[in-house]
């Protein structure tokens, strides 16, 4: 037996310095982290602030422009107007995802993947969509114009397609915050003779309101700061960030623009710390040893609750199928025959040529972003915690907070600036694809952070025991147990980045021009059906990358059904 | 490369204010099995944590054989880590896992050496499978066979078997032991269950408030413990205070005779529950009157709780064999406390 130990299998000479490889990926993986987070985020963030307050002529910033701005009449009514709509939008969303979230949650509504899938489709298309599809319905031309006594253009307008646009956003907070229950709670309610009304009041409501709290902020935070919806719909009802977009695309008044940008920075500031403040508070909700709730039939629950969900799902079909069949058509109103003439986009400079750009941006987007988050969470997670990953975990945090709008604001102030060695990408797809990334970076990371969290403790701890270079231990155990963590990465950036506006329109130029950004430009110069055409296009190749991935997963899932349905972790 | 000697020479480790390790120092002999024991929390863990170069020590020096590894990283250490988790791959095969660190290897003599070491740990044929189609134990066996396979000079156990239910544990402890022999190589083992300790260790650091109370062997730890937590944390103890009276040792109105100490001038007398007589047939030292409390029975052995006539309130314990247990119908007993089983501590 002694021979055992004693024939020591070759070791091979290549064995290098024992962990200068480690360090080298370790240490510099995170020092690049942080200088790509400083130049995408920070600087950019900082170069606002800087606009804002400098006053240079002809800028509309400075102390001065800042004060008369904040005075003034007008800036009072825009942010009257903005108030109110993301009030109501905010007031009227959430208690309806808050009851389909339910729906599918806590009930046994049948065929829950179909209304899923159908709430989640103004995820896949641009923001302006439902505004182009409402003014087909509702327009002064509209199918349905007899049904309202008023015009759709102004506050309603914005409201409703506001609340279509965030209505999935909504839903997936609540669908989360209402996805884990324990079930010991309910036995006991209802061994004490409580109601089911009462069950929900003392189990239910407690366990879910920071999470309708997180809701309302999101969807407040998304409509004060979207400028697609009343860009079309608006008509003469202005809000906040149409005059940010307008001051600086239109009038090149950097100063004013940075100077709104700053007070729509403020509600997501505010809502993000103190969500964040709650969820400290709520740590240690569901213990480990709690019961997963399992809903029980109860027909007429089930049944009450599919009838909203039916006509929410009817109301979101209706509008897409509205937006898709106008695109089809050949000259609304007037001659209503089908034709695909909307789509040879004749009237744009490039053509199809948008389309390609949109496609590449969001390749590039979703490959080097999952790539550098996944890979950036791993050296955040999975290694000794410094000074150095705590100032990149708070970093990747703040894009979070930004709403897009700012995000390209810092943007154009900071890669626009004549002395930066960095000018050179202004313009560039090269800087969209940066942008993007740094706009929905957060939420990338976050996915992978919890992926990586339920990886064991020790493995890189067994890995560096038996010699093995970290980086192999990466891509030999860590990234294939995580690839359906990755995957679903791959698919949040993919479409993220395919529907954009609020950030990279600030930044394209004629040559990087992308197919949301074109649906506005288009709906601007009055080419609705144009418009339409394109939109639905950004909503198939969404849907249909989605789905691909979707697949994808399940073949992966497949092949490891060896080894994943029987492992422990 | 054969086995070494392990010296760990006054380790300090603090986390923020909390003093993890103060001051360890253990000299291992090559081919030997020392238990790391303590309640969780003593710093067991991080001692083995800094001894794999996972954790890095404060203060101190670590030597493998006359190598300083103090501040080398894990990679360059060599040795075999079982981590209470085990920590295998779920998705590379035992044979994978195993052959995991044998890079640099050809395929044949890799190959090779994952099936002597399946055969060195009884998973023949297993080479296929994945970890999660394994039992627990078998887990534990392909675990220890990858942290072997690199033939290291030092093998480390991190809690091996706390993920084993009681019927399995007994068993692997001893075929675990079987091995470590057989292959000669030091071992370092962390547990926090007296009874592995004392199967499986050649000998035993008791660790608490990240110090060594104690380093012996189970025998020495047992029969005499140098502190009175390693005699409190190991095993049972009856704990009797007392006052000094001359020679003897004096509690309440009793007089206890000692064997060779001079004790001093207050303390507390510790004596092993199996080692009071009940009800002696002759004559014996220490020889009190007593009441019978309780009786509970533990299988092989039956404890017996007492209150000394002249200690009322103050409840002891004696474990005999079941035959020798008196009736509790009656229950006036005598009890001796033999002198040879008296420890003092102060």
């Amino acid at each position: 037996m002694e021979q055992v130990l004693l024939s020591k299998p070759q070791a091979g000479a290549r064995r290098m310095p024992a962990d200068l490889a480690d360090r080298i990926f370790v240490h510099g993986g995170q020092w690049l982290l942080l200088v790509l987070l400083v130049l995408a985020v920070l600087l950019p963030l900082l170069a606002m602030l800087w606009r804002g307050f400098a006053s240079e002529p002809g800028q509309g910033g400075g102390l001065t422009a800042a004060a008369e701005l904040f005075t003034s009449a007008n800036f009072r009514w825009l942010l009257g107007n903005s108030l109110a709509v993301s009030l109501t939008v905010a007031a009227i969303v959430v208690p309806l995802a808050y009851t389909f979230a339910y729906a599918l949650q806590r009930t046994c509504v049948p065929a829950k993947g179909l209304w899923r899938g159908i709430s989640l489709l103004p995820l896949l298309a641009p923001s302006i969509l439902p505004g182009i599809a409402l003014i087909y319905l509702f327009g002064n031309q509209g199918a349905l114009r007899h049904l309202l006594t008023d015009n759709i253009y102004g506050f309603w307008g914005i409201v409703i397609g506001e609340v279509i646009y965030t209505f999935p956003h909504a839903l997936m907070v609540l669908l989360s915050a209402l996805a884990l229950a324990d079930a010991r709670l309910f036995d006991a309610a209802s061994s004490m003779g409580a109601s089911p009304w009462r069950a929900f009041r003392s189990i239910t409501w407690p366990g879910s309101r920071q999470g309708v709290f997180a809701a309302f902020c999101l969807v407040f935070t998304l409509c004060i700061t979207d400028f697609g919806v009343p860009v079309v719909v608006g008509g003469d009802y202005q809000v906040l960030a149409l005059e940010a977009y307008k001051a600086v695309v239109g009038q090149q008044q950097f100063g004013r623009g940075a100077l709104i940008g700053m007070v729509l920075l403020l509600p997501a500031l505010l809502s993000f710390a103190v969500d964040l403040w709650l969820r400290r508070r709520q740590r240690e909700a569901m213990s480990g040893r709690a019961q997963v709730y399992q809903p029980q039939p109860s027909r007429r629950r089930d049944l009450a609750f599919l009838a909203v969900v039916l006509l929410i799902c009817a109301a979101l079909l209706g509008v897409f199928g509205m937006a898709m069949y106008s695109s089809l058509v050949k000259f609304w109103p007037y001659d209503l025959s089908l034709s695909l003439h909307h789509y040879t986009f004749s009237e744009l400079p490039g053509g199809w040529q948008v389309y390609r750009n949109s496609l590449l941006l969001a390749g590039c987007t979703a490959v080097f972003g999952s790539l550098l988050t996944f890979t950036g969470a791993y050296l955040l997670e999975k290694t000794r915690q410094s000074p150095l990953t705590q100032a990149l975990r708070l970093l990747s945090f703040v894009p979070m907070a930004v709403p897009g709008l700012v995000l390209g604001l810092g943007y154009v102030f900071f890669f626009n600036l004549p002395g930066n060695p960095l000018h050179g990408l202004y313009g560039s797809l090269t800087l969209l694809v940066a942008c993007t990334i740094a706009h929905f970076l957060t939420t990338a990371q976050l996915t992978a952070s919890a992926a990586l969290r339920q990886l064991d403790g020790e493995f890189e701890a067994a890995a560096l025991s038996l010699k093995v270079p970290l980086l192999r231990h990466f891509l030999r155990v860590t990234l294939p147990i995580c690839l359906p963590a990755l995957l679903d990465i791959l698919r949040y950036l993919f479409v993220s980045a395919m529907t954009t506006v609020s950030a990279v329109i600030f930044l394209y130029s004629p040559d990087s021009l992308l197919a949301a950004i074109a649906v506005l430009n288009m709906d601007d110069a009055g080419n609705v059906g144009g418009a339409a055409a394109m939109s639905t296009l950004i909503l198939l190749t969404s849907a249909a990358v989605s789905l691909l991935l979707a697949g994808a997963s399940r073949g992966v899932l497949r092949r490891a059904q060896a080894w994943r349905t029987t492992a422990g972790h | 490369m054969a086995t070494v000697s392990l010296q760990l020479r006054d380790i300090h480790k603090a986390f923020g204010a909390f003093q993890a390790l103060d001051g360890v120092s253990l000299d291992v002999s090559a081919g030997e099995l020392v238990c790391l024991l303590g309640p969780s929390g003593c710093g067991k863990t991080t001692l083995l944590r800094c001894i794999a170069g996972l954790e890095r020590q404060d203060g101190g020096n670590i030597f493998f054989g006359n190598r300083d590894v103090s501040t080398l990283p894990p990679q360059a250490r060599d040795y075999g880590i079982l981590f209470q988790s085990y920590a295998l791959f779920p998705n590379l095969t035992v044979a994978q896992n195993i052959g995991y660190g044998l890079a640099g290897n050809s395929r044949e003599s890799l190959r090779a050496r994952v099936a002597e070491m399946l055969e060195l740990v009884g998973l023949k044929g297993s080479e296929q499978k994945y970890p999660g189609q394994l039992s627990g134990g078998q887990q534990q066996r392909v675990a220890l066979a990858r942290a072997l396979a690199p033939a290291p000079q030092l093998l480390l156990l991190d809690e091996p078997m706390s993920a084993l239910d009681a019927r399995v544990r007994e068993h692997l402890c001893g075929e675990l032991r079987q091995l470590q022999k057989s292959l000669g190589i030091t071992t370092v083992m962390v547990t926090h269950n007296q009874d592995e300790a004392m199967l499986m260790a050649d000998r035993i650091a008791v660790i608490n408030h990240g110090r060594v109370e104690q380093y012996a062997t189970p025998q020495e730890i047992y029969r005499a413990p140098a502190t009175p937590f390693v005699a409190e944390f190991v095993g049972q103890g009856n704990w009797l205070p007392y006052e000094r009276d001359g020679e003897h040792a004096r509690v309440g109105e009793l007089s206890l005779r000692l064997h060779g100490v001079r004790p001093a001038e207050r303390g507390r007398l510790f004596c092993r529950p199996e080692a009071v007589v009940v009800n002696p047939p002759v004559h014996e030292d220490n020889l009190f009157s007593a009441q019978m409390r309780e009786i509970t029975f533990l299988g092989n052995r039956c404890r017996l709780s007492f209150e000394l006539d002249a200690l009322p309130g103050h409840a002891l314990l004696a474990e005999l064999a079941p035959d020798a247990m008196p009736r509790l119908g009656a229950p006036h007993i005598w009890v001796a406390l033999p002198p040879r089983s008296l420890q003092v501590f102060v």
